[in-house]
């Protein structure tokens, strides 16, 4: 699937500008099954890339890793899901140098959690590279109880934690990459809109 | 811009260019606190006019108790570190600005690099107190040219993880040394001369660091130069800017309404539009870029000055 094109938002909606080589720089890449793509479009454009890079795919099928253990990174590690993921990643950061590129590829939600993680590990932003790959799906935090649910695709949706109909916004936390969600019927309970494919 | 009144409670002689001011209210009463790296603008009034230096706060920035400065004499500038040295004495009253912060830490870093030249040392004295306070890790390299020229040898506490490298005695700082290997998430500060803050963004951008982990805060003070006119547009009134009087505070002591906070360039806060320009602006700042330099629409007040037949302003 194709790099989504998201309609113009609020500033705090995140794009994603893709991938670019950084060349002989040491590379971090996390991608899921659909990101994965993105990191061979990465390695096409420059397959030195790879000599440097460490890939955690996330939730990728064989055919996936195979493809891209063909592409011969300095290391490839798997994981079935974010969660596993995670502590992962926290040691690649925390392992890694200054100078050190990261490069993420695949759904918002991802994109999202990982960008956080790198932040919270004083990475500035803009030395995260994203490309959009995969599902629109989205990871919503519950502004009430501050749950969050994760790959939301309609609008309202229900809180898999308290229950209550969220709107869906593009008000996004980059502490938490997470989406916020507001209840939707909080001054008329019950008067609910109809529900709606979130659309990108 | 809030005023506080204080009293000059401690002159201290650091070395031979460099001395130490404390501030206190004079009823006791607690100041305002403020973040590691912040300054005031301190009043220094010679007759008719008033003078106003930026300062870092060198002490604690949780401490109400008092406010202190380090200021080094510059003998070939305006006067007002002159003044500092030669006129203010213990007891005396003095005006200074809340505290404001253009230099802070970015407390998202896992790790902060200080790297100071020369009197440059000053916001780190804070940010040291701040780092030691949040306990974050961080390592602080101070350049020098002598030892008795580094005044801030009195003020740093001994620590693993304070390097100091005294040029004179063969130590200078190896910049790719200390940048080189740092962790994921470090931020690098510099304070000093331009020199020092191109050659550690520089070195940094060699080693890949991305722009916004790199911070520096230049260390100037208005620079003299041949005395210059400028008319300001909304009441045609001419305003005579003095060789040793910088244009922002010529404009102040015509009663022109004009905002300021760092009075050193680099804060853009009295950026101001040009609405006639016959000459060429001498930009002394770090605000504008190169593009906006050449077009000569804007000028930073507080730092450049002008030279030409004839500069009219937006004021």
């Amino acid at each position: 699937m194709p790099n989504a094109e998201f309609s113009p938002s609020i500033d705090s909606r995140p794009t994603y500008a893709g991938l670019v080589s950084q060349g002989a720089a040491h590379g971090i890449m996390v991608a899921d099954d659909a990101g994965a793509e993105a990191l061979c479009d990465l390695a096409g454009s420059d397959a030195s890339v790879m000599d440097h890079a460490h890939v955690l795919l996330v939730g990728a099928a064989a055919g996936t890793v195979a493809r891209i253990e063909a592409l011969k990174p300095r290391a490839l590690h798997g994981a079935p899901d974010l969660d596993a993921a995670t502590p992962l990643i926290k040691r690649l950061l925390s392992e890694a140098r200054m100078g050190t590129h990261l490069y993420l590829a695949g759904s918002e939600g991802l994109m999202g959690l990982v960008s956080a993680l790198a932040t919270a590990e004083g990475l500035p932003l803009d030395a995260i590279q994203m490309e959009h790959r995969g599902s629109i799906a989205r990871r919503m935090q519950c502004v009430h109880c501050k749950g969050i649910t994760e790959d939301v695709t309609t609008d309202p949706f229900i809180c898999s934690h308290c229950g209550l109909t969220l709107f869906v916004r593009d008000h996004f936390s980059r502490r938490l990459g997470v989406f916020q969600g507001v209840c939707v019927d909080a001054e008329a309970p019950g008067e609910v809109p109809e529900t709606q494919e979130i659309r990108a | 811009m809030s005023k506080l009144a204080l009293k000059v409670t401690a002159v201290e002689t650091l070395s031979p260019l460099v001395k130490r001011f404390r501030f206190e209210s004079p009823t006791g009463a607690p100041l305002p606190v403020f973040s590691g790296g912040a300054h005031i603008t301190v009043e220094m009034p010679e007759g008719e006019i008033v003078r106003r230096n930026s300062y870092s706060l060198i002490s604690d920035p949780y401490d109400g108790s008092g406010y202190e400065i380090a200021v080094r004499r510059e003998d070939r500038g305006r006067g007002g570190s002159r003044h500092m040295h030669t006129k203010v004495r213990e007891g005396d009253e003095i005006t200074v600005s809340a505290p404001a912060n253009h230099f802070q830490l970015d407390l998202r870093a896992r790790k902060h690099v200080l790297i100071a030249g020369g009197i440059g040392i000053t916001p780190f004295l804070s940010q040291l107190k701040q780092l030691g306070m949040e306990q974050k890790p961080f390592e602080l390299h101070y350049a020098a040219r002598s030892r008795e020229e580094a005044a801030g040898l009195k003020l740093l506490p001994g620590a693993a993880h304070i390097h100091i490298h005294i040029s004179d005695e063969g130590a200078r700082m190896d910049l790719g040394a200390i940048l080189d290997g740092q962790p994921l998430g470090t931020h690098v500060y510099t304070c000093g001369p331009d020199g020092l803050i191109t050659a550690v963004a520089d070195q940094a951008a060699r080693l890949g660091w991305p722009k916004t982990s790199v911070h520096s805060e230049a260390f100037t003070a208005p620079p003299p130069g041949e005395p210059f006119e400028v008319v300001v547009k909304s009441s045609g009134k001419t305003v005579t800017v003095k060789a040793d009087q910088s244009l922002l505070e010529a404009l102040e002591a015509a009663k022109v309404e004009i905002d300021y906070s760092c009075r050193g360039g680099a804060c853009g806060r009295c950026e101001t539009h040009v609405t006639a320009c016959d000459g060429r602006i001498l930009h002394n700042d770090h605000w504008l870029s190169e593009a906006e330099r050449a077009e000569q629409k804007t000028i930073m007040p507080c730092m450049s000055r002008f030279k030409g037949a004839r500069l009219e302003l937006d004021l």
